[in-house]
């Protein structure tokens, strides 16, 4: 408390102090019949020089910045479109760069040029149509590179992804991922939240999840039948408002149950099989390099995004929605580790659109393998599929 | 097309000598001088707590995790306890500071202060079109500004979910506690805004439509009452859509709606809505949310376009080109909306018609930055504070600017989305460029407004410390952004575990970063102090300090109601008649009859 005190009085001594001094300068200024309006040579000599100053210090920090952590600051990419975007981005670069530097270079010369000298009267030049038209035209065809260059690298992005590429979905929740490999039929199975249950976090639909969700809704620790006896037990009190919450608890699973009966009824078991082989897979998202990926991504909760920075990969996750990107890895962990000479690096995946606190740490590590690693890997995940979990936990 | 706003009001000169009570001079006053100064000592009050706000995350950035007095100070022990602040709250703090110098500071303040004072006066009118809807509109203003800032006070934290709330995380309070009260207070206080502005633009264009003096032709109108004009039609065709976004969220949130919820699980709850869309609420937020960018931009644009010239003593170069600019960038900005979503999962093709016309806006930007520059070509430059403000602008809207280039790419933005990239390019674009034209605003018109002088040489300080200490911010960031970092994480040590190279670089930056960020901030207390003390103590104002040509240096020093004693000015030429060959003087007010054998410009 006394610290804080302390701070207080200096701070209020402090501006006292300029307040005098302020006065004592004015006083001054009035005996020597300055005018603040006026601005001495002095004054507007100083600033015209700091003009040139500020500019070169400007510059030479930016080339600073520039050769200390590369000219666009990130490493090389790790996925085949990822190399042209990141050509496109050093075109961009180059473009950008070079209006920078000469609009400032004018901007900050004509600035100290120009100052005020005595006898010398400004130029008086109010318009020039040929001057307008050429600052008109040539950004407009620099624009015109920039934008057929751009739409060409992002139709080819987003373009449907080839029916052989893998398919594999990522997950999101508040703060973790989860990725699902579509297993041998590469086909990845339906889901319905609805059907979230312990043993199903991804709510994938076949005739048995089905079963359980209606069972778990009806005769689970706050299922329905567990409301219903709490509501209507005479020998436990509740108070209004938790009366309140519960019978609206109740009234939300009698409308869940009405949807879950519906989908049962409307459910074919020949899709089951479309789940069952589902690979579900936590921590670590194993790639296999070379090979084409369409990711699926869903959310569980707010929204969340798939930034993969290495492979040039970002996507939202949307709650309600599925979202799609396709990308091909070429280069291996191992070997992208060999060019950064850095042993420990990993590919990541990170979130990128604040979902909560936990935000910043919302990640998942991505490894990519060599076919035949990749292929062992898959191998000791063949008796690991959503059906043997299922029925595992059984 | 000459107004015919004598007639109209010259029943004012015969009860202008009433005395007024110091209730309605100071507080529910109906004058636009006045409610301008509302506007802005209401403006520069958010904009330090705003400031402040963001010196507090700025110290978590470089040092996470380390106990520091001086954010214990603010945030006390319940949201920072041993001075290190919790993740929730980091997360409230770039919320808030991002609301309030957005809305708060760069809308209410800038747009709020100078359209008041310099549309009648520099139009040549009495007063607003509506003295009543104005003060209605700064008191609403008043209320929310209340409002936003009791949202930081209450039990479960402000409103969490960033400046652009979106959904479904604004809409669950399960999902963040900011989601709470502090997103409803932010809600209301939103809407109240929004009704302040709509009511405030109405009356500017009005204005600007009907009380211009005789002989103000549109053609003769300054160009910062057509950067006024135009940025008031923009705030009323985009703001009410704001309004329904935020309408919606209320009723998701209150009413049990499903217009932005679909399929959610959270915390272990399965809610029912179904068939709604978070990405209908990103749609309605930027169609007001692009506009906005230029809600802030264009006026800081039309005060440097006057001030360029006055000080460089030279008419501004192309004053139609940059009217037509204005025009183009306003009707551009309707258009490009979607470029902030174009990783949402949005149909890829749609990104593309964005992409498109979004570069577009580059062309006139590119015409307003060269037609600054050739209008210092051959000047006489006077570099008071204004004009050092006003240089620091067309660098800052340049640097600012180029970066957008990269970001309006679609296929380049897939990498940089929601990066430091972005946060460094809107950050220069937007807040250097309008905070400086404020700045390059406040230094030239304080006379008008109040009969004094600032202090030319706190002035210049404050000039240099805030442009050396915004550009040390800046650069910097857009280093962290190029590496990777997204935006909005409390703590950047989580790339220790995957990249080591990157974790110490972005360390080593955010060091940097608020060091500069804290040097810049301590130079605005160089301004605030100026600012206070010129207003009781600075010397005496003389009629037409910076020999300018418009209509309000014509006005008498002391202010009075209604503006002019006697008859209104008229207007015989346009506003930049500076450094005419074979003139006197090298200006030429708007009020002197042109010279027999003199051709209007």
């Amino acid at each position: 408390m006394a610290s804080k005190l302390i701070v207080l009085a200096v701070i209020v001594l402090g501006i006292i102090t300029v307040s005098q001094l302020m006065k004592v300068y004015q006083l001054s200024s009035k005996l020597s019949n300055k005018n603040e309006a006026e601005i001495s040579e002095k004054n507007n000599n100083l600033n015209a020089k700091l003009m040139i100053v500020f500019v070169l210090a400007l510059f030479a920090g930016f080339i600073w910045l520039m050769l200390k952590y590369g000219w666009t600051g990130r490493g090389m990419a790790a996925s085949v479109h990822g190399h042209e975007v990141d050509w496109l981005l050093n075109l961009n670069f180059v473009i950008i760069l070079f209006v920078f530097f000469l609009t400032h270079i004018v901007l900050f010369f004509f600035a100290y040029k120009y100052v005020r000298k005595p006898g010398v009267k400004a130029h008086f030049f109010a318009h020039s149509n040929k001057l307008e038209m050429i600052w008109t035209v040539i950004p407009a065809i620099a624009l015109g590179v920039i934008i057929i260059f751009g739409l060409r690298t992002w139709n080819k992005i987003t373009d449907v992804a080839a029916a052989e590429s893998i398919r594999v979905e990522l997950f999101s929740k508040q703060f973790d991922w989860t990725a699902r490999y579509s297993g041998e039929d590469n086909a990845l199975g339906k889901f319905d939240y609805k059907l979230t249950t312990d043993d199903n976090e991804l709510g994938l639909l076949t005739t048995n999840t089905i079963d359980s969700a209606i069972n778990n809704m009806e005769n689970g620790i706050s299922g329905i039948k567990a409301l219903e006896d709490k509501l209507n037990d005479p020998s436990v009190v509740l108070s209004v408002q938790d009366r309140n919450d519960l019978m609206t608890d109740l009234d939300r699973k009698g409308r869940l149950i009405r949807l879950l009966h519906q989908m049962k009824g409307r459910h074919d078991s020949k899709a089951d099989a479309l789940a069952w082989d589902d690979i579900i897979q936590k921590d670590t998202l194993y790639l296999c390099v070379d090979k084409e990926y369409e990711l699926n991504f869903r959310s569980k909760d707010v929204i969340h995004s798939a930034y993969l920075p290495n492979f040039r990969v970002q996507m939202n996750t949307v709650p309600g929605m599925t979202t799609r990107f396709k990308f091909t890895p070429d280069i291996t962990t191992e070997d992208f580790r060999k060019t950064k000479h850095n042993p420990d690096f990993h590919f990541v995946l990170m979130c990128n659109k604040i979902c909560g606190g936990a935000h910043y740490k919302m990640k998942m590590t991505v490894v990519v393998l060599e076919e035949e690693e990749y292929d062992d890997w898959m191998e000791s995940k063949s008796f690991d599929t959503f059906k043997d979990k299922y029925f595992a936990s059984m | 097309m000459a107004a015919i706003a004598t007639e109209a009001h010259g029943h004012h000169d015969s009860h202008e000598h009433h005395k007024e009570s110091f209730v309605s001079k100071y507080i529910f006053s109906q004058d636009h001088k006045m409610i301008g100064k509302q506007f802005l000592m209401t403006a520069v009050f958010m904009g330090v707590v705003a400031m402040l706000l963001s010196i507090l995350f700025r110290i978590q950035l470089a040092w996470p995790g380390e106990g520091s007095d001086f954010v214990s100070f603010f945030l006390g022990d319940k949201w920072a306890p041993g001075g290190v602040m919790k993740e929730d709250m980091y997360l409230g703090l770039v919320t808030i500071h991002g609301t309030i110098m957005v809305f708060f500071l760069l809308t209410g303040g800038l747009s709020g202060t100078f359209s008041n004072i310099l549309i009648p006066f520099q139009i040549g009118a009495r007063d607003m079109a509506s003295g009543f809807l104005n003060m209605l509109s700064y008191w609403f203003f008043f209320i929310s500004s209340l409002l936003m800032l009791a949202s930081m006070f209450v039990e479960s934290g402000p409103a969490m979910a960033g400046w652009t709330i979106y959904p479904p995380l604004s809409a669950l309070p399960q999902a963040i506690s900011g989601s709470g009260m502090g997103m409803t207070l932010w809600l209301f206080s939103m809407s109240i805004f929004i009704a302040s502005s709509l009511i405030g633009s109405l009356n500017y264009i009005v204005t600007v439509l009907n009380l211009r003096t005789k002989g103000m032709s549109m053609t003769r109108l300054p160009l910062t009452i057509w950067a006024f004009f135009i940025t008031a039609i923009i705030g009323v065709l985009s703001f009410p859509v704001l309004l329904s976004a935020a309408l919606l969220l209320i009723m998701d949130r209150m009413a049990g709606t499903s217009f932005y919820l679909s399929d959610i699980i959270v915390s272990g709850e399965m809610l029912t809505n179904h068939g709604g869309s978070p990405i209908l609420f990103q749609h309605l937020f930027w169609f007001l949310g692009h506009p906005e960018v230029y809600i802030v931009l264009i006026p800081a644009l039309g005060l440097s376009s006057e001030i360029i010239s006055t000080n460089s003593r030279k008419p501004i170069f192309g004053y139609r080109a940059m009217i037509g600019s204005i025009l183009a960038i306003a009707f551009l900005s309707f258009i490009v909306w979607a470029h902030h979503m174009f990783i949402t999962g949005m149909n890829p093709f749609l990104g593309s018609v964005f992409v498109f016309t979004t570069l577009l806006i580059a062309i006139p930007s590119a015409v307003k930055v060269f037609n600054y520059i050739t209008t210092l070509w051959k000047g006489s430059i006077n570099f008071t504070p204004a004009m050092l403000f006003t240089i620091g602008l067309v660098s800052a809207f340049i640097s600012g600017g180029v970066t957008g280039i990269i970001l309006a790419d679609a296929a380049l933005d897939i990498m940089i989305h929601d990066t430091y990239f972005v946060v460094a390019h809107f950050h220069v674009v937007m807040g250097l460029s309008a905070v400086f034209g404020m700045f390059a605003g406040v230094y030239h018109w304080f006379p008008r407004m109040f009969g004094k002088m600032m202090n030319t040489t706190l002035g210049y300080v404050h000039f240099w410390i805030t442009i050396v200490g915004a550009y040390g911010v800046f650069f910097p960031m857009h280093f962290v952004g190029l590496a990777g970092a997204p935006r909005r994480y409390y703590d950047y040590s989580v790339y220790q575990d995957f990249d080591v190279d990157a974790a110490n670089m972005m360390i080593d930056l955010n060091v940097i970063i608020t060091g500069f960020a804290i040097l810049a901030a301590l130079g605005q207390c160089v301004f605030l102090f100026n600012f206070f003390y010129s207003i009781f103590k600075g010397p005496k104002s003389g009629q037409n300090p910076w020999k300018s040509n418009t209509l309000e240096w014509t006005s008498p020093v002391e202010h009075m109601h209604g503006n002019w004693p006697g008859e209104l000015p008229t207007v015989h030429r346009w506003p930049y008649d500076y450094s005419v060959p074979g003139a006197e003087e090298d200006f030429i007010p708007q009020t002197v009859p042109l010279a027999e054998g003199e051709e209007e410009h």
